[in-house]
């Protein structure tokens, strides 16, 4: 009984180790990156594995950094950012002997959301800054009801708060009482399951049937407004490569480049490049 | 004779309350059953099972990362049972309690007690990151070996602690030789025993995520993983994915409660075949 | 790890000697044994050495009174500022209310199935506890996120029902079965002859129980409820998800929290490597390691202190 075990037990192993060798021939893309992207990415990815079987395209989002650092490591084709990479990262890539490209794939904006039944449409800048900075702590102040605010904001090393800090806060530090969740998804679902929450996330999470969105400076948070740059948080998606792609790689960026491609980041909620 | 009274009725008292206690439990954990089982029975059909997840995870169904989850559990057996059952074996039949004993006892308890969170991170650094197996089942799995380990060794040795005496003497009156009365008399008759305490951790294994998250389990795989080097999507990672990354949860909502469901399916039912086999075992004892 | 196996042929070499042909039937298997055994003591010592190796560093970037005194918590903000005294209360705070809710009904569990229940249930409700205890801890903290926080957010007017007090509850359901398994073995430990004795003395059941079982299994109570904060201090997926996320010193059970475990877990994938932010991570992970061996060693002592006796 031990020795049928062992043998089965080692052939299962190895199976597992087999299995590689057998499926050699197909070309494997890895993404890692950004929690924002990853949604796009997935349905591009499926989409684009229709078309050519032969490719393997598998998609992590262990957040921003995670993505820059697992191509600098090259365990990685291409990193999926919500952020443009730092020049410490660049310079690490560099010392590396990787030479990051950098891919603009989609166009988005941050906006601000609470729950649907809250009154409040709009808010001002400063007065986000102040929410978010703890000096405003009451809806009252901001056309609301008079309740406390619960802020719910996004770890701080995640590209959506750095854009977050870059545009609206500008250095103002967030208060450490707010609430704070470690993905998009996780952002939206704490605010539709709190009335008093305020939170804010990129446009492709905000689901009109669970969150309301904010205006800012009374400007709506759309793909024209995100395009254009007229709201205050529009920012770029990209996605890098180790040098110019090449291969299956190029064919998969310039499939989600292309209107097909775009159509699944609409698709997705996000915004189009053009 | 009041005061008899008295203590006669603090008596009962404490015993209701204990079956209070006791029945409270056992509520909770029914009710926490009977809600995910209730919630997630609809979202359960064979296309659930067997179809790869689909239309960034509100369509298809789970079976990449219930195949993930299979992959890691054989690659961290594969690492975690041999070392184990041999560290057991070192335990029982050679160790003569030296320092260098003494030194593992400490290393292996030391080891049991490591938050999983923290083998993740030495995971990160140790696989994915020195021993250049990047992100991948083959890390993800050895970490999760790592968590199995001592409690690997800590049920094998109680199985080769409960052969008989008897066994090993007679082996040894024959003319056995060390190895061979291990190899060819305590090994078996414990066998049933080390199985059994394989099974738990298989249980406890399938239902880690804080290991997995830095060091293999990946949102979105295509299919399976078709090596070790590739990286896999895990059941518990998927929850927790499906969790805090959809961008629309009213239609992962039911996939996710099918999910914990499977989950809960796959883990529970591991560890009541573990739990059955062990209570089988201890009446033949 | 070859290595280790020369030094023991080596040493068999002269006895091998003796026993002629059987010699390498014998060495070989007990050097192999022994070497892959050592691996034990290999791998921790690895992941002290690497936890160390990559946490050590920011202590360049500040020093230790500013990560252990410091309130701010701002590891990517210009200038940074890595004051870990939040989390670690945050650790701490979800750590002690957890136990204060775990340990005593683990116990008086532990005290029904060792002492009230009657035979034939005995089974069944270990069972149930050790199913209890194999719950995933992704599912527990799914269930405090999305179903127990709305709730709790609506019924008591909090501000949010992730907190403190979500988190702590879902955590006691996790280390309860640690606690009740490993005290209702010692309790079951105690010598009936114990209970015996008090009964013949005119004790009732409830007294024998809390004044005689209780105090002869005292030591072994410790050790589970230690155990089981050992637990608490390390489980990761239920703070991650039910704690609120917020770097503060909690002041009431309604305040959100961020401990260790939930910081690491959150921030490790967004911070590049060898970056500050990420050897802070790591020294995170030294404090939890060191904090669990520190309680384990704790254990050890009042295990060997029991042996004494």
């Amino acid at each position: 009984m031990r020795k049928s075990f062992a043998v089965l037990f080692f052939a299962a192993a190895v199976a597992v180790a087999g299995l590689g060798s057998a499926a050699g021939a197909a070309s494997e893309i890895a993404i890692n990156g950004s929690t924002t992207v990853l949604p796009f990415a997935q349905s591009t990815a499926e989409a684009f594995m229709k078309l050519r079987p032969d490719v393997r395209i598998s998609v992590s989002g262990g957040g921003s950094g995670n993505g820059a650092k697992s191509l600098i490591d090259g365990m990685v084709q291409i990193a999926s950012m919500s952020r443009a990479m730092k020049d410490s990262e660049i310079n690490d890539a560099k010392k590396k002997g990787i030479d990051p490209v950098r891919h603009t794939v989609a166009v988005d904006c941050i906006v601000p959301i609470v729950h649907p039944s809250n009154p409040v449409n709009n808010l001002t800048v400063s007065q986000i800054r102040d929410i978010y900075a703890g000096s405003i702590t009451n809806w009252k102040d901001v056309g609301g009801p008079d309740k406390r605010i619960a802020v719910v904001g996004r770890d701080t090393s995640s590209g959506t708060y750095e854009v977050w800090e870059e545009k609206v806060m500008k250095g103002t530090p967030v208060t450490p009482r707010a609430l704070i969740v470690a993905s998009s998804g996780a952002l939206v679902q704490t605010v539709a399951g709190n009335p008093l929450s305020i939170g804010y996330d990129s446009l492709g999470y905000v689901d009109p049937k669970l969150v309301k969105a904010l205006g800012i400076d009374g400007v709506k948070g759309t793909p024209d407004t995100a395009r254009d740059g007229t709201i205050a948080t529009s920012r770029l998606l990209y996605m890098y490569t180790n040098g110019a792609p090449a291969g299956d790689v190029k064919a998969y960026l310039d499939f989600l480049t292309s209107d097909d491609g775009q159509r699944y980041v609409a698709r997705e909620g996000f915004v189009t490049l053009k | 004779m009041s005061i008899y009274l008295l203590r006669r009725a603090a008596d009962r008292a404490s015993t209701a309350a204990l079956y209070g206690c006791m029945a409270l439990s056992a509520a909770v954990l029914g009710l926490i059953l009977a809600f995910l089982a209730y919630r997630g029975v609809g979202a359960i059909s064979w296309e659930f099972i067997s179809d790869h997840p689909r239309a960034g995870m509100t369509e298809g169904g789970i079976v990449t990362p219930i195949a993930g989850t299979v992959q890691l559990i054989l690659v961290s057996m594969a690492f975690a049972f041999p070392v184990g059952v041999t560290t057991a074996v070192y335990f029982n039949e050679y160790s003569r309690g030296g320092a260098l004993t003494k030194a593992l006892r400490l290393a292996v308890r030391s080891l049991a007690s490591v938050p999983s969170v923290v083998l993740g991170l030495f995971g990160l650094a140790f696989f994915c990151v020195f021993l250049r197996f990047g992100a991948s089942l083959l890390s993800a799995g050895l970490t999760l070996g790592c968590l199995a380990l001592p409690t690997l060794i800590t049920a094998s040795e109680t199985a080769l602690q409960n052969v008989p005496r008897e066994f090993r003497d007679a082996s040894y009156a024959l003319g056995g030789t060390r190895w061979q009365t291990i190899y060819k008399v305590v090994l078996p008759s414990a066998f049933p025993g080390i199985i059994t305490g394989g099974i738990l951790c298989v249980g406890r294994v399938a239902g880690e995520t804080a290991p997995i998250m830095f060091t293999g389990a990946v949102f979105f795989a295509p299919g399976f993983a078709r090596s070790i080097f590739d990286s896999v999507m895990a059941l518990p990672y998927h929850i927790y994915v499906l969790a805090t990354a959809g961008t629309r949860i009213d239609k992962t909502e039911p996939l996710q409660y099918g999910t914990i469901l499977v989950l809960l399916a796959l883990v529970l039912g591991i560890s009541m075949v573990g739990i059955v086999a062990r209570a089988r075992l201890r009446k033949r004892l | 790890m070859e290595r280790a196996g020369e030094i023991v042929i080596t040493t068999g070499g002269p006895r091998g000697a003796r026993r002629g042909a059987r010699k390498w039937g014998e060495i070989v298997p007990k050097g192999v044994v022994t070497s892959v055994a050592l691996s034990g003591i290999w791998l921790m010592a690895f992941i002290i050495f690497f936890l160390i190796k990559e946490g050590a560093p920011i202590l360049k970037e500040t020093s230790l009174t500013e990560i252990a005194l410091g309130q701010l918590w701002y590891p990517v903000s210009n200038p940074p500022s890595y004051g870990m005294l939040p989390l670690i209360a945050g650790s701490a705070a979800v750590t002690l209310l957890s136990s204060i809710m775990a340990i005593p009904f683990g116990v008086v569990l532990a005290l029904f199935i060792s002492d009230v229940c009657p035979e034939r249930a005995r089974e069944f409700c270990k069972v149930s506890l050790e199913i209890l205890g194999f719950l995933p801890s992704v599912v527990l903290g799914f269930i405090g996120m999305a179903v127990i926080a709305p709730h709790m957010q609506m019924k008591l007017e909090l501000l949010s029902g992730l907190n403190m007090l979500n988190a702590s509850f879902l955590l006691g359901i996790l280390i309860l079965p640690t606690i009740a398994t490993l005290s209702e073995d010692s309790l079951y430990a105690v010598p009936q002859a114990m209970r015996d004795a008090s009964y013949a003395l005119g004790g009732t059941r409830c007294e024998t129980m809390f004044k005689v079982v209780l105090k002869c299994a005292s030591r072994g109570i410790a050790q589970a409820a230690i155990l089981g904060v050992m637990r608490s201090v390390g489980e990761t997926m239920v703070v991650l998800m039910a704690a609120g996320g917020a770097a503060i010193i909690p002041l009431a059970m309604s305040d959100p929290v961020r401990p260790l475990t939930s910081t690491i877990a959150a921030e490790m994938g967004e911070t590049p490597v060898g970056s500050p932010h990420y050897h802070a991570l790591f020294f995170m992970g030294c404090l939890l390691l060191f904090i669990t061996i520190a309680l384990n060693i704790l254990v050890l002592r009042i295990e060997s202190g029991g042996g004494e006796k």
